[in-house]
């Protein structure tokens, strides 16, 4: 049995060394107040692509990147990142994860901010101002966060996220209250950090940031509805358009569904 | 654990007590102020009272003000979810509670120096044993106050179900550890209570050492609210959670 098992094992590893996924999904089922927020999940995020999980409000998006993160408690299911099991220890310094509302101490500066978690993640030395360029925010560097809008708050959550290049990146609605201008920065940011070989999964309830994702997973009612690019789904759906492809597949699933 | 986690909390915590001024100053300013109130509310009065009640109230302010401000500074970190962002990263659950505790022990030590040097040196408190040692359980009683705040953190959702926590846990002790009632004539059903409570044993270290010289059993009851503060401390690690529902 134990050999039987060392060459499953083996076998497995081969698998995802060949597919390169960099998430791997499997029955994933959670419980939230009684209720399944995700009655049955099964999915894999290839290696360096930016993934989007579109779907409204309370479609599970956001419970499913806990899952994905290690921080959410699971009734049932196998989540793997990296190869290994979501929240275990080796993950945490090559994870990076920035939740909706901003996670950043609001009586420090934004440089203040970004040194203390330099420190707690062993980050090199350069780390902070790198971040703190890549979002964009030099100016504002010795502000203190509490006085900063919405939007520069949620970037210096998400710098905190980049200070180790993390190999992957969850971001809960990263863009939300952004102008367009710096919306269309983060995603060319995300595709720089897809394309040096991280793997980003972004959740958006803006059907147009669809476009910008290499793969789309559309989820409702913790459901995922439909899986693949931009382009496949509107053709599978006959649309040329993201939200009325959803609207289709939403109708679809429910005819088939009753 | 690692010491660089541990240091990079303790620091950060003090950062963002400099940046709060009114806090800072009633931390180190309110303790001096209230000995002094004891002091001149006695002055007029025939006896040693203020001997006899000044040093179980130096061993309150710090436990009191530590629990009270470390149980509202963490809830406020487990709601603004940088707790979670935290424990999402290679944090040590006791780097956490360590780093807090160095740093608010660090302020409750210069707290404790402050009130008791104007307790000696102004108001005349007379005290046997030495004033180091005074300080020295200032400092454990408020770190006490710290671990259980931590503590009490993890039950409360809310900082307003934080504070209640206070007349909860807090005033029963004030109540038992010996200052209204000495503990040895207390009914022995709350004798056994008082026995149990840290708070009782912070007081008669703080009694036995402006009555006495003689330290032996002070270093006891230091000791007990030592073992208190590090099982608060074990217990407060224990709530913390890297994954909830």
């Amino acid at each position: 049995m134990p050999a039987r098992s060392i060459i499953q094992h083996m076998m497995n590893n081969v698998e995802s060394r060949t597919t390169a996924d960099a998430v791997v999904v499997e029955d994933l089922r959670v419980v939230r107040g009684g209720k399944p927020v995700l009655p049955c999940l099964s999915f894999s995020i290839p290696v360096g692509q930016v993934t989007g999980l579109l779907g409204p409000s309370g479609s599970g998006k956001t419970t499913l990147m806990r899952a994905l993160v290690g921080v959410q408690k699971v009734a049932a299911g196998r989540v793997e990142v990296l190869g290994q099991p979501a929240g275990s220890a080796p993950l945490r310094r090559r994870l990076g994860y920035v939740t909706q509302a901003a996670s950043v101490y609001d009586d420090l500066t934004v440089r203040e901010n970004l040194r203390f978690f330099a420190r707690v993640l062993d980050a090199d030395p350069d780390a902070v101002e790198r971040s703190i360029a890549a979002v964009d925010l030099g100016e504002a560097a010795d502000r203190i966060v509490s006085r900063l809008s919405g939007g520069q708050r949620s970037r210096v959550s998400l710098a905190v996220a980049l200070l180790r290049q993390p190999e992957v990146l969850v971001l809960d609605e990263p863009t939300v209250g952004l102008d367009p201008v710096l919306r269309r920065d983060l995603w060319q940011l995300f595709h720089r950090l897809a394309d040096a070989g991280s793997t980003v999964v972004v959740s958006s309830h803006v059907m147009d940031e669809a476009e910008r994702c290499d793969r789309l997973l559309l989820m409702r009612e913790g459901r995922i509805i439909a899986d693949g690019t931009p382009a496949g789904i509107k053709q599978q759906a006959g649309s040329d358009d993201i939200e009325q492809a959803f609207l289709h597949l939403v109708e679809a699933h429910a005819g088939s569904a009753a | 654990m690692s010491p660089r986690v541990t240091l990079a909390v303790a620091g950060r915590v003090l950062t963002q007590l400099r940046r709060d001024h009114r806090t800072m100053a009633m931390l180190l300013v309110l303790p001096v102020l209230l000995m002094s109130l004891l002091w001149w509310m006695f002055e007029a009065l025939p006896g040693d009272t203020f001997d006899r009640v000044g040093p179980a109230l130096l061993a309150m302010f710090p436990f009191i003000i530590m629990f009270l401000v470390t149980s509202v500074t963490t809830l406020r970190e487990r709601g603004s979810g940088t707790l979670e962002r935290l424990l999402s990263m290679p944090l040590g659950k006791g780097d956490f509670l360590l780093g807090y505790a160095l740093a608010f022990g660090l302020v409750a030590a210069v707290q404790s120096v402050l009130a008791v040097s104007a307790s000696v040196l102004l108001l005349g408190l007379e005290i046997q044993g030495p004033v180091v040692l005074l300080t020295v359980v200032a400092v454990a009683d408020a770190v006490l106050g710290t671990a259980l705040g931590l503590l009490v953190s993890a039950f409360a959702q809310t900082e307003f179900q934080a504070v209640q926590f206070m007349p909860a846990l807090v005033i029963p002790q004030i109540l038992l550890c010996g200052l209204f009632v000495p503990r040895s004539g207390l009914p022995d059903v709350l004798g056994a209570i008082s026995d149990v409570l840290p708070l009782s044993y912070a007081v008669d270290a703080m009694r036995l050492l402006t009555a006495t010289s003689d330290t032996g059993e002070v270093w006891n009851d230091l000791l007990v609210v030592c073992a208190f503060a590090v099982g608060s401390l074990v217990l407060g690690a224990a709530t913390l959670r890297r994954r909830t529902a």
